[in-house]
């Protein structure tokens, strides 16, 4: 057992390896947590392109998700940074998340599309027939019964993206994989920084799993079921 | 109040509504019958412009609706529709389905629409189901909701697609209950229905629908006890036996 211990006392703790985990950590869920809120900004134009009567705005919905889903997002995410933004000086964690946002931007466009077209045609109609706008019916009376369907897959859409965002290495940020692959070369260890890493991932979405079906079954409270 | 002339509507290939032409004045209750598929919903629908028409005609108070540049919303503010399967809003309460639209269109303030919405409810004898979601009612409940969140709107006519088909038996006479009581106030009412005790009773005239057109119309005593077409014989015979 003192090999164990003394392992991980050279992985997590001498030089203070710990602080690079914990900043890793909070690379992570900076660019994570960003990157979902453009990404349902995003997810939510395109949807609404998709669903439009607009023969151009179906084009563009169409080409952006075919674009997105045809191309892999470590190749997406180094266009983004060192092509796209190459002239643009923010700082690093931003851009990766809008690189990320882009991404999810076409799985989240889908998911909340097919949550809409979950709500019966009856309702809108029902709010149509009150004299309601396309608009005012939309936003009061579809999208709030939608939010019940799309939630979960949104939490999935979500969980998903934090386990992507281990690729932002590539263009140089330190998250918690890179943390991880840091301590794997500084210390020659292999097996302690990678299930440290992996743990760290899996506690993290577990808290997360956690807080997304809390925040479900408060929507679904007009069920009655 | 209402003119139709020379309606048409087609889904794809099927011709649904030949050629309907009919006036609906102020405070007739019209019952539109006839047998499925013989376009009578389609036929309402193209009322309030819930389906466009292919061709023809739709004027409600000398304005004609089904043309380009006619505000459709401000028109079906005037004309409440009322569903076979009833389309409450499931994620509001009954209070707030009958507040929503007479507040988000801004024809009352919130306390005037939760004090109308407090009447409407004790017409419709719900006064306690306010607070209630329409998953915690029965079928005949979220109907007699579902007329009351109409008449919020205060509209000049009321349109009924089948309003009591979707329910069970004991739950009819309730929702009947209502609707001839809007009858009697005066309420210019358009409705298809497969109810003849209800059409003979409440209705100031009867259309017999059958293949797009309008076969027949008359009192509820000339079509029920003298009917001339002879589908419409056909048709009484089945149903009223």
């Amino acid at each position: 057992m003192d090999g164990f211990q003394d392992t991980f006392y050279k992985c997590f703790i001498k030089d203070d390896r710990y602080m690079m985990m914990l900043d890793g950590i909070g690379v992570t869920i900076k660019v994570a947590l960003l990157a979902a809120i453009l990404g349902i900004i995003i997810g939510f134009f395109i949807a609404l392109c998709n669903l439009s009567k607009k023969k151009f705005l179906n084009i563009i919905g169409k080409v952006y998700t075919d674009v997105i889903r045809g191309t892999p997002s470590v190749t997406q995410l180094m266009i983004v940074y060192f092509v796209i933004f190459a002239s643009v000086h923010w700082e690093k964690w931003i851009i990766a998340a809008i690189a990320f946002s882009i991404n999810s931007g076409a799985y989240v466009s889908e998911i909340i599309r097919a949550g809409i077209l979950s709500v019966d045609k009856g309702q809108t109609e029902a709010g149509r027939s009150l004299g309601l706008n396309a608009k005012q019916t939309m936003v009061n009376i579809v999208v709030p019964q939608a939010m019940k369907n799309i939630f979960p897959a949104l939490g999935n859409e979500f969980i998903t993206l934090v386990k992507e965002t281990a690729i932002v290495g590539y263009v140089g940020l330190v998250d918690i994989q890179k943390a991880g692959d840091f301590i794997k070369s500084a210390t020659y260890e292999a097996f302690m920084p990678l299930i440290g890493t992996a743990i760290i991932y899996f506690v993290l979405i577990k808290l997360l799993t956690i807080g997304l079906s809390k925040i479900e079954s408060g929507l679904r409270k007009s069920d009655a079921r | 109040m209402i003119d139709v002339k020379h309606l048409k509507k087609s889904f794809n290939d099927l011709e649904v509504l030949s050629d309907i032409n009919e006036t609906i004045d102020e405070g007739e209750v019209v019952v539109v019958i006839g047998p499925s598929g013989s376009g009578k919903s389609t036929f309402l629908r193209c009322l309030n412009l819930l389906e466009t028409p292919d061709a023809g005609e739709v004027w409600v108070d000398g304005e004609q609706i089904n043309v380009p540049g006619v505000d459709v919303n401000r028109v079906r503010q005037k004309m409440g529709m009322v569903f076979q399967h009833f389309n409450l809003f499931p994620h509001l309460t009954v209070m707030e389905n009958i507040t929503l639209a007479p507040i988000k269109l801004g024809k009352m303030t919130k306390e005037e629409a939760i004090k109308k919405g407090e009447e409407l409810l004790a017409t419709v004898g719900l006064s306690e189901k306010a607070d209630a979601y329409p998953a915690q009612l029965s079928g005949g409940q979220k109907q007699r909701i579902a007329i009351a969140r109409s008449l919020a709107m205060e509209p000049e006519i009321m349109l009924f697609d089948e309003p009591t088909s979707a329910l069970d038996p004991e739950m009819v006479g309730d929702v009947l209950d209502v609707m001839k009581n809007l009858a009697k106030s005066g309420m210019t009412m358009v409705v298809v229905t497969h109810e003849m005790g209800f059409a003979r009773e409440v209705g100031t005239r009867i259309l017999f629908m059958d293949e797009g057109l309008v076969m027949e119309s008359g009192t509820p005593e000339q079509i029920f006890g003298n009917p001339q077409n002879e589908r419409t014989k056909l048709f009484l015979s089945k149903v009223l036996k």
